[in-house]
C-alpha cells in the first residue's frame, strides 16, 4: 500500500546516528472450508488443478459470489487487532497481468478495507509496545507457478487461486528487526488463537513483506523505503531487515541516495537482490468490482462476531498472572500455544499445585514436545494423566526422576500411569527398615565423609544420599534416605 | 405455409390443434437457415440438437457471448477460438429446461463492441430487409436470424442498446430487462454493471413468453435480484387508457431521420387517441449519457478482457523473435493477433480512464454523471409510467458507412444507453418503415422491474398496427 507511506530523501549529513523504521505487510490464508468466491474446497497439498471450477479458473462468463465465512474471519482478525470495522463491504479489482492470475485482475479491497486503524500490543525488549495496524483487507490468492526443468516449461496450479486472504498492513512503527520479529510472533499467536489460519510460513499460509527505511535519530519524516519480499520464515524476515538496514546505512554514509524499489531476499546468499524495474512499474487501475454488489453490515452482525471471539493471548497472560497466580515467566511460555494453555488450565482445574504444574509443563513436557517435534494435540496425554503423575511424585509414590521416565512413556504410548509404574517397578521404596539398613552400611564404609558431614560440610551428605540411592537402584525415596543419614550421623 | 415466419405463440396453437408437429417447425426453421444463412451470415455455427421431448421445443439461437456447455463460444473474436466452456450459462440452463432447442451461435460485433455487427471476425451480418445494410449491433446476428426466420426466438445481450438497436433495424421486438432480472452467469462480460441478457422475438407475445423463461434469481450472480417472476403473458393488454406516457424533450433532437420522427410522432398520437396521458418530461443529463457510457463500459471492458491472455484457453500466439521477457511477448503477440481494431480501441480507452492520474477526471466523474442520469429517470417515473422515444436516430445504415467514423457509430446508441446506465427495462418494437422500406423502431422505457407495464404498452400499440407481421423478403 505504497500510497499510505509518505517518504522523502533528506539530508543525513549532520547526524550519523540512524534510526530504523519498519512496517510489515502480512498475507494470511484463511482456513475457511471453501474458497472466497466459489464453492471449491480450500485445501493445501492436493493434486494440481483438482480443486478448481469455472469461477476460480476465471473462465469467461463466470461470476464471483462472496463466501460469508471469509467476511466473518476478516472481521474476527480486525476485532482482534483492535481495529474499527467498515460496515460498508465493498470489493475492487486490482488489474495486472501474471500467468497465475487467471482473470487478469485480483479481487481485493481498496478504499474500504474490512478493518482499519487498530493496534497490537507487543512485548518487545522487556516492555510492551503498541504497533499500529493501518488496515486489514480481504482478497483472493493467485495460483502457483511451477517451473518444470524437465520439459523446460512453466506450469500453473490453480488450486490456490481464490484461496481467501487477509492482508494485514502495520504502521511503520517498528524500530528494529527484533521488534519486527516480536510483532510477527505476537501477531501469529493472536491469529492462531482466532483459529482463522494455520499460519504456516512453510506452506505459504502466512507470508510477510517488509518496508524498511532509515533516518537520522530525532527526524520525524520517513526516509525512502525499500520493500523486501521472499522471506520464508520470521528469522529470515529478521535477517533480511538487518541486511537491508546495513545496506541503506552504508549508502547514506557514502553520500548516496536510497532508491525506492522492491528487493528479493536470497536465503542462501543472505542478501537482498533488486527486482527488475519493469516488474515494479505497476499501475493497478483499481476500480469497484461490478460483479459484487456492495452492502452494509449491521452492528448486530459485528457484535455477534465480537461475542464469539476467543480470549486472546495477551488477555490470557494477564488473567493467568492475576487470577491464577502464574508467574509472568511461566505464563509467557504457557500462552505461546493455545492448545498448550488450554491443557494447562484444564489440568489446573483438576487440582494440582500451580507452580508444580508450570514446572512440569514448561520443563519435562515441553522437552518431550521439542524432542519429538510435535504439538500437544498430537499426543495421547490428557490433563488428567499429567495431574495424576504430578500428584504421584508429590506424595512420594514415585521419584521425580521416575516421574520423568513415566511422562516419556505416557507421551509415547498413551498407556495408563499405574501400568507403567507396575511394569517398570518404579514404585519408590519408603520401607524404613530396608533404607535404615543400607544407610548404616554406607556410613560404615565412608567414615571420612561422615566426618565431613559432622563438621558442617553440607555437600558431603549429598554424596552419602547418592551412594544409598545407587545401592537401591534409584528406587528409594531420597527424602527418607536424607532423614536417616542426618539422624544416624547426629546420633552416633 | 412457411412455418419459419410464424411466432412461437402461433406455432404452439397449431401444434396443440394437431395441424403441425414440433418436428415440422424445427425442420422448417433449419431448411430456412440453410437457404438464407449465407445471405445474412446470422449464425456463426449451428448444431443438430433434437430436444428433450418437450411438447414444443422452440428453436432458439444464442448470441455467441453466452456459454453453452461443450460448444465453442468466441464472442465473434479470434482470441477465443476453440474455447468450449464446461458449463451452461444460467439462461441456457433455463432454455434447455423449458424444452427449447439451441440451434446454434449467433454472430455479433466482436465482444459486443459495436452497433453494426461489422466488427465480427466471422464476417459481417447483413440486414434481411436490405442485404446492403447493417442489421445493427451488437446482437445483429440475433435480430437478423429472427427477422429472416432462421430462428423462432433469439437471445441477445444489451450493454448500451445491443438488443434494442438491432431489433429496431431488423423490424423485430427486443427487450432489455431490468439490471438483475436475468442472471448474467455464463454471459461473457463486456460492461458488467450494464450487461443484461434479453429476448429477441417477432412480437411482444413471444417476447413476454421468452422473458418469463429467462428471468429469475440466480445465487451465482450477486447482481441478480431475488424477486418473483410474474407470468408476463398475462400482462398483455390492449388498453392504454390512463397510461402516462412521458416524452423526453432531450431525445427529440436535430439529426433524427425525418421518417423515424414521423413514425414515432404517429405512435404518440396513437397512445393519445387511445386515452393515454401524454406528458412532456425532461431528462436534463441526457447529453452526458454517451460520454458517460463510453467511460464506464470501456473501463469495465478493459478489465473484463484482461483474461484473454493466451495462458489458459483460446488463441496463444508465439512470437517468432523474442523481444522482451517470454511471457510478455506471448501476451502482446496473442492480444495483438487475437483482438480486432474496435476491441483494441476500447481496451485502450478503458485502460486510460482507469489509469493513475486520470481516474478522478474520467471514471469517477462518469460514475457521478451516471448517478445524475439515473436520478433523472427515477424522477421522471414519478410522473409517467413509460418513456417513449425512437430506439435509434435512424433506420439501418449502409454496410461500411460508419466503419471509419467510430464517433458517429457510437451516436447510434444515443437513445438506448440511458436505460443501461440506469439499469431500467426498455423495449424496442416495430413502428413502421421508412422511404426505403427499412424498419423503424419505437423504444419504451419503464421503472425497474416494470417489464409488465412495458410489455402491455407495447402490445397495445403492436396489435393496433400490425407492423410485426411484415416479413423481410429474402
Amino acid at each position: 500500500m505504497g500510497g499510505m507511506y509518505k517518504e522523502q530523501n533528506f539530508n543525513f549529513s549532520e547526524n550519523m546516528d540512524f534510526e530504523t523504521v519498519i512496517g510489515l505487510e502480512v498475507h494470511l490464508q484463511l482456513n475457511t472450508a471453501t474458497k472466497i468466491f466459489c464453492g471449491c474446497r480450500n485445501v493445501f497439498g492436493v493434486e494440481a488443478n483438482t480443486c478448481v471450477c469455472p469461477v476460480c479458473l476465471g473462465l469467461p462468463g463466470s461470476l464471483p459470489v462472496l463466501n460469508r465465512d471469509v467476511l466473518f474471519s476478516g472481521i474476527k482478525v480486525g476485532l482482534a487487532l483492535n481495529c474499527s470495522i467498515n460496515t460498508f463491504v465493498k470489493f475492487d479489482r486490482k488489474n495486472y497481468y501474471y500467468p497465475d492470475l487467471p482473470k487478469g485482475y485480483q479481487i481485493s479491497q481498496y478504499d474500504f478495507p474490512i478493518a482499519k486503524a487498530g493496534f497490537l500490543p507487543v512485548m518487545t525488549g522487556g516492555q510492551e509496545k503498541r504497533i499500529g495496524i493501518t488496515r486489514a483487507h480481504l482478497e483472493e490468492d493467485a495460483g502457483k507457478l511451477i517451473h518444470d526443468d524437465a520439459i523446460n516449461a512453466t506450469l500453473v496450479d490453480y488450486n490456490r487461486t481464490g484461496t481467501p486472504l487477509v492482508e494485514i498492513v502495520s504502521e511503520p512503527d517498528m524500530r528494529s528487526a527484533d521488534e519486527a520479529y516480536d510483532y510477527l510472533t505476537t501477531l501469529k499467536l493472536a491469529l492462531q488463537y482466532l483459529n482463522v489460519s494455520d499460519c504456516d510460513m512453510e506452506k505459504g499460509s502466512l507470508r510477510c513483506d517488509a518496508n524498511v527505511s532509515i533516518r537520522s535519530r530525532g527526524e520525524t519524516k520517513l526516509g525512502t523505503k525499500t520493500e523486501l519480499k521472499n522471506m520464508n520464515s520470521f528469522s529470515a524476515v529478521k535477517r533480511a531487515i538487518d541486511f537491508e538496514v546495513a545496506r541503506q546505512t552504508r549508502l547514506v554514509i557514502a553520500g548516496e541516495s536510497i532508491v525506492q524499489q522492491t528487493l528479493l531476499w536470497n536465503e542462501e546468499k543472505g542478501i537482498t537482490i533488486p527486482m527488475r524495474s519493469k516488474e515494479q512499474a505497476h499501475d493497478y487501475r483499481y476500480f469497484p468490482e461490478p460483479d459484487l454488489v456492495p452492502f452494509t453490515l449491521t452492528e448486530a452482525e459485528i457484535d455477534k462476531v465480537r461475542c464469539g471471539l476467543p480470549e486472546l493471548p495477551y488477555a490470557r497472560l494477564h488473567r493467568l498472572i492475576e487470577k491464577l497466580g502464574v508467574s509472568e515467566y511461566d505464563g509467557t511460555i504457557i500462552v505461546q500455544d493455545k492448545t498448550f494453555a488450554d491443557f494447562f488450565e484444564s489440568a489446573l482445574a483438576l487440582g494440582v499445585d500451580v507452580k508444580k504444574l508450570c514446572n512440569w509443563m514448561n520443563g519435562p513436557l515441553m522437552k518431550e514436545l521439542n524432542d519429538r517435534k510435535c504439538r500437544l494435540g498430537d499426543l495421547k496425554l490428557t490433563p488428567g494423566m499429567l495431574v495424576e503423575l504430578i500428584n504421584k511424585v508429590e506424595d512420594g509414590t514415585v521419584s521425580n526422576l521416575a516421574g520423568k521416565e513415566i511422562l516419556a512413556e505416557v507421551v509415547a504410548t498413551g498407556r495408563k500411569i499405574e501400568d507403567i509404574i507396575k511394569e517398570k517397578g518404579l514404585t519408590q521404596v519408603s520401607d524404613e527398615a530396608l533404607i535404615g539398613k543400607i544407610v548404616d552400611e554406607i556410613i560404615l564404609k565412608n567414615p571420612q565423609v561422615v566426618e565431613q558431614v559432622r563438621s558442617g560440610k553440607a555437600n558431603a551428605a549429598g554424596f552419602l544420599v547418592g551412594q544409598a540411592m545407587k545401592q537401591m537402584q534409584g528406587k528409594a525415596n531420597p527424602k527418607i534416605i536424607n532423614e536417616f543419614i542426618q539422624r544416624r550421623i547426629t546420633n552416633v | 405455409m412457411d412455418l419459419f415466419n410464424l411466432t412461437a405463440n402461433q406455432l404452439l396453437t397449431m401444434i396443440s390443434s394437431g395441424q403441425i408437429s414440433a418436428a415440422d417447425v424445427l425442420s422448417s426453421v433449419r431448411v430456412r437457415q440453410q437457404a438464407v444463412g449465407q445471405k445474412t451470415n446470422a449464425f456463426i455455427r449451428t448444431y443438430d440438437e433434437t430436444g428433450n421431448g418437450a411438447a414444443f421445443p422452440v428453436p432458439i439461437g444464442i448470441k455467441d457471448n453466452i456459454c453453452v456447455k461443450g460448444r465453442e463460444v468466441t464472442c465473434a473474436s479470434k482470441i477465443l477460438k476453440g474455447f468450449r466452456p464446461p458449463y451452461d450459462a444460467a439462461v441456457v440452463e433455463k432454455i434447455k429446461a423449458s424444452g427449447g432447442i439451441v440451434l446454434g451461435s449467433l454472430n455479433m460485433d466482436e465482444f459486443a463492441f459495436g452497433s453494426s455487427t461489422e466488427s465480427s471476425s466471422y464476417g459481417i451480418v447483413r440486414n434481411p430487409w436490405d442485404l446492403g445494410c447493417v442489421p445493427g449491433g451488437s446482437s445483429g446476428g440475433s435480430a437478423a436470424a429472427v427477422a429472416a426466420g432462421e430462428a423462432v426466438w433469439a437471445i441477445g445481450s444489451d450493454t448500451g442498446g445491443s438488443i434494442r438497436q438491432p431489433a429496431s433495424f431488423c423490424g423485430v421486438v427486443g427487450l432489455k430487462p431490468t439490471y438483475g432480472r436475468v442472471s448474467r452467469y455464463g454471459l461473457i462480460a463486456f460492461g458488467s454493471s450494464l450487461d443484461q441478457i434479453g429476448p429477441i422475438t417477432k412480437d411482444t407475445t413471444d417476447c413476454a413468453r421468452l422473458l418469463g423463461i429467462l428471468a429469475g434469481f440466480d445465487h451465482r450472480d450477486s447482481t441478480s435480484v431475488d424477486l418473483p417472476v410474474p407470468d408476463y403473458t398475462k400482462s398483455l393488454d390492449r388498453h392504454v387508457r390512463g397510461l402516462r406516457v412521458g416524452i423526453p424533450k432531450e431525445y427529440f433532437i436535430d439529426g433524427i431521420q425525418p421518417s423515424v420522427l414521423a413514425a414515432v410522432q404517429a405512435a404518440i398520437d396513437f397512445y393519445k387517441k387511445e386515452g393515454a396521458l401524454i406528458c412532456e418530461i425532461s431528462l436534463p443529463h441526457t447529453e452526458y449519457a454517451v460520454a458517460t457510457y463510453y467511460i464506464v463500459a470501456t473501463a469495465e471492458a478493459s478489465s473484463n478482457l484482461a483474461r484473454f491472455d493466451g495462458v489458459e484457453y483460446g488463441l496463444r500466439a508465439v512470437p517468432s523473435r523474442p523481444r522482451k521477457a517470454g511471457i510478455v511477448d506471448m501476451y502482446e503477440e496473442t492480444r495483438a493477433k487475437g483482438f480486432g481494431n474496435e476491441a483494441k480501441r476500447r481496451i485502450m480507452l478503458g485502460t486510460y480512464v482507469l489509469s493513475a492520474g486520470y481516474y478522478d477526471a474520467y471514471y469517477l466523474r462518469a460514475q457521478k454523471a451516471r448517478t445524475l442520469i439515473k436520478n433523472d429517470l427515477d424522477k421522471a417515473f414519478l410522473d409517467c409510467d413509460v418513456i417513449l422515444s425512437p430506439t435509434a436516430p435512424t433506420t439501418a445504415f449502409r454496410i461500411g458507412e460508419k466503419t471509419n467514423d467510430p464517433l458517429s457509430m457510437y451516436l447510434s446508441d444515443i437513445f438506448t444507453i440511458p436505460a443501461n446506465l440506469a439499469g431500467i427495462p426498455a423495449i424496442s418494437l416495430p413502428c413502421g418503415f421508412d422511404e426505403k422500406n427499412l424498419p423503424i423502431g419505437l423504444q419504451l422505457m419503464a421503472a425497474p422491474f416494470a417489464e409488465e407495464r412495458l410489455l402491455a404498452a407495447a402490445f397495445a400499440y403492436e396489435q393496433a398496427h400490425g407492423w410485426h407481421v411484415q416479413r423481410a423478403k429474402l
